[in-house]
């Protein structure tokens, strides 16, 4: 008897354990929408998303601004990062000596643990005087931004896209060689084509930590709000606008960031869903 | 015949020069911190109390603030995650319910810690009335943490062989008795490192603490006091400028504990891949 009893009741405990990941991601989503929405709903959703202005003293809330701050330091992470992140990718899984990945491949991971506001500093006291000196400009700006967040996705982007080399059949390589290739053009016109899909999601994967980051950049942007007109200019992105006014933001002023949470939700969730849409095709095939 | 040879040449050296461009980067970083911030740790400066806003004194209580939130967080997340991980590796066949619960925790890995964060702030300080606190913080990050639990925890778990499980079947133990004495040892190791992984987050966490546990620079008295954490504590000394060498000295700490913490992780999954092998 008790032992039919324990049975039935560790299933049901596991059970309910599982659904807390649902019910977490179903909280999370209610409170910033309820929160949020009022202010979208009040301001309009062409006028919140489209408006120029942000000046909450006066209750204007326009994020275009923060939007085009956010798609354009991300785009250049992905420049910055992407290219050299695929190339440490192959290096890994294709040509690095065996002594020589079994450092690297803790160290990309350190890169992962390493404080967001270390990096941030760090672009601080390197990056920004490195741009304020040689390009011209404030320093702090989309260019700065992009070269921190760039660095920060490397290992979202290498682990993922390494796995995805490494899961490829053996024989894939060994027919391309076979055949009478170099090294290289079996990489290139055999394993990266096969290994596309987990390549694909890996960029994607590492454009929503870079559209996500906050606290690097705030110490890295110059957080105005106005639209760029060149890489050399400061930006505010739509995390360093809720991590900058949350401290001291109230009533319909605080709304606001919480709508603009939701949609930098409404993004993350796309790409997210992105993501995982594409490793499963390629696990059904 | 010579144009691929000469590409290949071309290739090799590229890819090389990004690898060696990657290792540079981090070196030079991390040297950069030690070399600023390893001067200034001493004894004193880890366990006496901030004075005038960090300016002088030690950081003993962003070092009791991290560790208590850092612990609640832990604690509340680790049987929801594994929990979660063994419904989905040993209670279940993939299906619809599966599939769900997948999504969702594949997307609470992908939100920004500046959401969890607002969250955390409405539901915990705000609705729930806890206030900026620990507890707040911690509840918050516990959040966070799931998604890395579930998945190396799972993982972790499907690695064990099968045949333990069909041994100790065989020898009419339950479904039960076979999780709790045959499954779970053998994937501790496992278990372990997506703990100590998730530790390492917490440590480094910054946004979404601010937000939920405040900035108190006081030593917090109990779960519901505010606390500053480590992280938190860099950020205010580097970016107000308020004290560069208390600031590259947390610094410096940060990074030697995320150090000895992926060296722990690494050794526990090393082992846990030769015992695996065998």
């Amino acid at each position: 008897m008790m032992k039919t009893f324990r049975e039935k009741l560790s299933g049901r405990v596991f059970f309910a354990l599982a659904v807390s990941s649902i019910a977490a991601l179903a909280l999370i989503t209610l409170f910033i929408l309820v929160k949020g929405l009022p202010v979208i709903r009040s301001v309009g959703l062409f006028k919140f998303i489209f408006g120029m202005r942000w000046a909450p003293g006066r209750g204007e809330f326009g994020i275009f601004p923060m939007i085009v701050g956010s798609v354009s330091v991300t785009l250049g992470a992905a420049l910055a990062g992407v290219p050299v992140g695929i190339c440490c990718a192959i290096f890994l899984a294709e040509f690095a000596p065996a002594p020589l990945r079994n450092i690297f491949r803790p160290a990309i991971q350190l890169l992962a643990g390493i404080p967001s506001v270390v990096y941030g500093f760090w672009g601080l006291l390197f990056v920004v005087p490195l741009i304020r000196d040689h390009l011209g400009g404030p320093g702090l700006s989309i260019l700065a931004g992009s070269v921190i967040l760039g660095i920060m996705i490397l290992p979202t982007v290498i682990s993922i896209s390494e796995v995805s080399l490494l899961a490829l059949p053996r024989q894939y390589k060994e027919g391309a060689l076979a055949l009478g290739m170099t090294h290289w053009q079996a990489i290139k016109s055999v394993l990266l084509p096969a290994s596309k899909s987990g390549i694909v999601a890996a960029v994607i994967l590492g454009l929503g930590r870079a559209i996500g980051e906050t606290m690097a950049v705030i110490m890295v942007l110059g957080n105005a709000v106005a639209l760029p007109h060149s890489i050399l200019d400061p930006v505010r992105t739509l995390t360093t606008n809720i991590g900058i006014e949350m401290g001291y933001a109230a009533g319909e002023h605080q709304q606001a960031l919480f709508a603009t949470g939701i949609v930098l939700f409404v993004i993350i969730m796309l790409l997210n869903s992105a993501a995982q849409f594409i490793t499963r095709e390629k696990k059904h095939k | 015949m010579k144009k691929a040879r000469r590409r290949e040449k071309l290739a090799r050296a590229v890819i090389w020069g990004a690898a060696l461009l990657v290792m540079g980067v981090l070196l030079f970083i991390i040297a950069h911190v030690l070399i600023k911030g390893l001067p200034v740790l001493s004894w004193e400066f880890l366990t006496a109390p901030a004075r005038d806003m960090g300016r002088a004194g030690g950081i003993a209580s962003t070092i009791v603030g991290t560790l208590l939130l850092t612990a609640v967080a832990v604690a509340i997340a680790i049987p929801f995650g594994v929990g979660t991980a063994f419904y989905l590796a040993e209670y279940t066949k993939e299906g619809a319910v599966t599939r769900i619960i997948r999504f969702s925790a594949e997307s609470l890995a992908g939100i920004p810690s500046i959401v969890y964060g607002l969250f955390g702030f409405l539901f915990f300080v705000v609705y729930l009335k806890m206030g900026w606190s620990i507890l707040s913080g911690g509840l918050t990050l516990a959040f966070m943490i799931l998604p890395t639990l579930v998945r190396t925890a799972e993982e972790a778990i499907r690695t064990v062989p099968r045949s333990y499980r069909e041994v100790s079947f065989s020898l009419g133990a339950t479904k039960w008795q076979t999780i709790a004495r045959a499954v779970f040892p053998s994937a501790l190791r496992g278990i372990a490192n997506g703990i100590i992984l998730s530790v390492g987050r917490c440590i480094a966490e910054t946004a979404a603490v601010i937000l939920t546990a405040g900035s108190a620079l006081r030593m917090p008295a109990s779960l519901f006091s505010s606390a500053r954490t480590m992280a938190v504590h860099f950020y205010t000394l580097a970016y107000e400028g308020i004290s560069m060498p208390n600031a590259y000295g947390t610094a410096a700490l940060l990074v030697l504990l995320i150090f000895l913490i992926n060296v722990v992780a690494n050794a526990l999954v090393n082992r846990f891949v030769a015992k695996g092998n065998k």
